[in-house]
């Protein structure tokens, strides 16, 4: 019965207590209690998710203005459904085009042989000339083959570049905020000096920052093109300012941790007579990872959530961007659309919180997180 | 209770074998915490030698500042004034000299049972090569009984294998002294007796001296060669002396028939209880003069029921 316990453990750490009872029931423990738990976890959020669409069609029937109306739960839907076959319809259009391309390559560079060949036997100004020709269709071979389809992101590849801005910003805050909060938590001067800057800049809305970040980026980058830099200009604006609001929650919650490591194992560290690094990763760090990683859940959540209003102003190609230019464009998709993607918003949020639960679970040992 | 107080005399007969050399010496040490108008001092005029190889147990209250005791000894707190020197050299910090069991066992919850182990042998004995270290780290796991759970992590320990653990854990450092900061009291009364026989032969194999600090008579009785009474805090000091002249092996079962036993019991408690209430009389004493007369009233019914009858 060994897989059961895993299996069980396996619930606890990732998070989802909703295949606690299944699993149970599976390995043949009481029934009436374990269908308990089924109609907990999952018949009663069913029965409360179909109520919310009720209500919500029935709204959608009432709020109607002259120039558009609340979409449906059905044309949400269909309109997601659009969306993901519009991503799929523009790949594979872009892969016709890619494999013409390249076929058409293939055909000038056959010309341009057949051309050198010619110009082998040939004398002359004739020779020059052919040389020339096959020269010219070499490099626009070259040219085709290297062509990549200039076609606007579709939905899906904005989901994508939300992610990565989300985890490029959060990284930078990571890579910032453990060391000095670790630094923090171990010298009560260091705490003192930086409180009033965590203090202050804490509560600051991601759109205050987003100017200053702007600003910062653009000097950075004075006098390159677009295309020319590594990163997007406005890739590493809604990045930066990810960062800037989701450093507070992990630097405060880092600081917590090294501060109140049990007193118990800086004695062991003190009878072990450990050298400063030693104590640092034997025993401070590891003792205070699942404070650690408790902010970085938190930070990961207030990043995602900041990043779509980033995205709206920086004009990042990314999930915010979307809703406004679906907003600014107004078909009669458009708020079905916008309503989709506050869904997808939504689930991605979740998605990554479980990630971060999972980790702070996985260094918090004997005690898992009660989601 | 008297009669059993202890005396140069009968110490020196007991251990006659050799002049019983202390390998550890306190002398007037007192500590206190906070300062000014909140300073309370917890422990005053200690004075006490510990003999080579003996078990010394130190049995008091709770809240008599065993554990400031403890941790002076193990060099984490340094005391106030007095000094304390283990084989002539002043205690300054603590070192792997003195090797300290926690109360609460204090075992790392990321690191297995053999981690916790290789921790502090990895930590103290450097110049070993890594065979070494790791035959050693194994050969204490056995010696506690715990190479079944040697993967386990603490918190899928039970309370006694924990103690177990912290107990092979401090043994591998091989300490010349062992202390003992109350190490069975958060154990179920099977595991405590049971444990308590380990620790026992564990100190007997290993000849070890062993300083003990409890809240148990019993306990200090079964185990100790000599007893030392902490009075009740604040200011708590060390009473006299009880030596337990009981053979080894001592079984519990045959214990509780002794006449050794009970009047050695029976002393050590009077002898605890008494300073207790000496020291409360001295308190209430001291807080006479802040008594004061409780107003005369009587109680009165104020449910509409009550008004209904009187009226």
């Amino acid at each position: 019965m060994n897989w059961r316990g895993n299996l069980l453990r396996a619930c606890q750490i990732t998070g989802l207590p909703i295949f606690e009872p299944f699993v149970r029931l599976a390995a043949g423990e009481d029934k009436t209690e374990q269908f308990k738990g089924i109609a907990k976890y999952v018949l009663l959020p069913v029965v409360a998710i179909t109520l919310f669409l009720l209500m919500w069609n029935a709204a959608a029937k009432t709020v109607v203005t002259d120039s558009a109306k609340l979409p449906s739960p059905g044309a949400t839907w269909g309109a997601g459904k659009q969306l993901i076959a519009m991503h799929f319809d523009q790949k594979e259009a872009d892969r016709l085009a890619k494999h013409e391309k390249l076929d058409e390559a293939v055909e000038m560079m056959v010309e341009a042989k057949a051309y050198e060949s010619a110009a082998a036997t040939a004398t002359g100004a004739k020779q020059e000339a052919l040389q020339t020709r096959s020269e010219s269709l070499k490099k626009r071979a070259v040219a085709a083959a290297n062509y990549q389809p200039s076609s606007a992101p579709t939905f899906l590849d904005q989901i994508g570049t939300s992610v990565r801005t989300v985890f490029f910003g959060f990284l930078l805050a990571t890579l910032v905020a453990v060391p000095l909060g670790v630094l923090c938590g171990m010298s009560p001067w260091c705490n003192a000096a930086l409180t009033p800057f965590i203090q202050i800049f804490k509560p600051v809305s991601p759109l205050a920052w987003l100017p200053l970040a702007f600003i910062v980026i653009m000097w950075y980058y004075a006098g390159y093109a677009s295309g020319e830099t590594y990163f997007d200009k406005a890739f590493l604006i809604s990045a930066t300012t990810v960062c800037l609001c989701s450093l507070w929650p992990t630097l405060v919650n880092t600081t917590l941790g090294v501060a109140s490591v049990d007193k118990d194992f800086i004695n062991v560290a003190d009878v072990l007579r450990l050298s400063w690094t030693q104590r640092l990763f034997k025993i401070i760090l590891p003792a205070s990872l699942p404070l650690m990683f408790a902010g970085m859940r938190i930070s990961l959540g207030v990043g995602w959530m900041v990043l779509i209003a980033a995205d709206m102003l920086a004009q990042n190609p990314g999930l915010g961007k979307f809703v406004w230019d679906e907003f600014q464009n107004g078909s009669e998709l458009t708020y079905a659309r916008i309503a989709f993607s506050v869904f997808v918003i939504g689930m991605i949020g979740l998605v990554l919180d479980r990630f971060m639960i999972f980790f702070r679970n996985l260094v918090s040992f004997g005690n898992p997180a009660t989601v | 209770m008297n009669a059993l107080l202890h005396h140069e005399a009968s110490t020196e007969k007991s251990s006659s074998v050799a002049a019983p050399e202390p390998i550890l010496q306190m002398k007037d040490v007192c500590r206190g915490y906070g300062s000014g108008v909140t300073r309370s001092e917890v422990l005053s005029d200690i004075n006490l030698e510990i003999r080579k190889g003996e078990f010394l147990a130190v049995v008091g209250f709770s809240g008599s500042g065993k554990t400031t005791f403890a941790q002076l000894v193990a060099g984490l707190i340094q005391p106030d004034q007095g000094t304390i020197t283990m084989e002539a050299q002043a205690v300054t910090g603590p070192s792997a000299d003195r090797g300290l069991v926690f109360q609460n066992y204090s075992l790392l919850p990321w690191l297995t049972v053999r981690g916790n182990i290789a921790l502090s042998v990895n930590a103290v004995f450097r110049d070993w090569s890594k065979a070494e270290r790791r035959d050693h780290v194994e050969r204490f796991i056995e010696m506690v009984g715990l190479s079944h759970a040697a993967h386990r992590r603490p918190h899928e320990l039970s309370g006694g294998m924990r103690q177990r653990t912290s107990l092979a854990r401090t043994l591998a450092l091989k300490p010349k002294m062992l202390l003992l900061d109350e190490p069975l009291s958060a154990l179920d009364a099977l595991t405590r007796s049971q444990l308590g026989d380990e620790i026992l032969k564990i100190w007997q194999e290993e000849r070890q001296t062993c300083l003990m600090i409890t809240n148990d008579v019993d306990e200090a009785i079964m185990m100790a060669d000599r007893i030392v009474p902490l009075t009740p805090g604040p200011e708590a000091s060390l009473g006299p002396i009880f030596d337990v002249e009981i053979e080894r092996p001592r079984v519990l079962a045959e214990l509780n028939d002794s006449e050794e036993f009970k009047s050695l019991r029976n002393a050590v408690t009077n002898y605890l209880v008494t300073v207790r209430q000496k020291a409360r009389d001295r308190e209430t004493a001291a807080s006479k003069h802040l008594s004061f007369r409780l107003p005369d009233i009587q109680p009165q019914d104020l449910t509409r029921k009550g008004r209904l009858v009187h009226a």
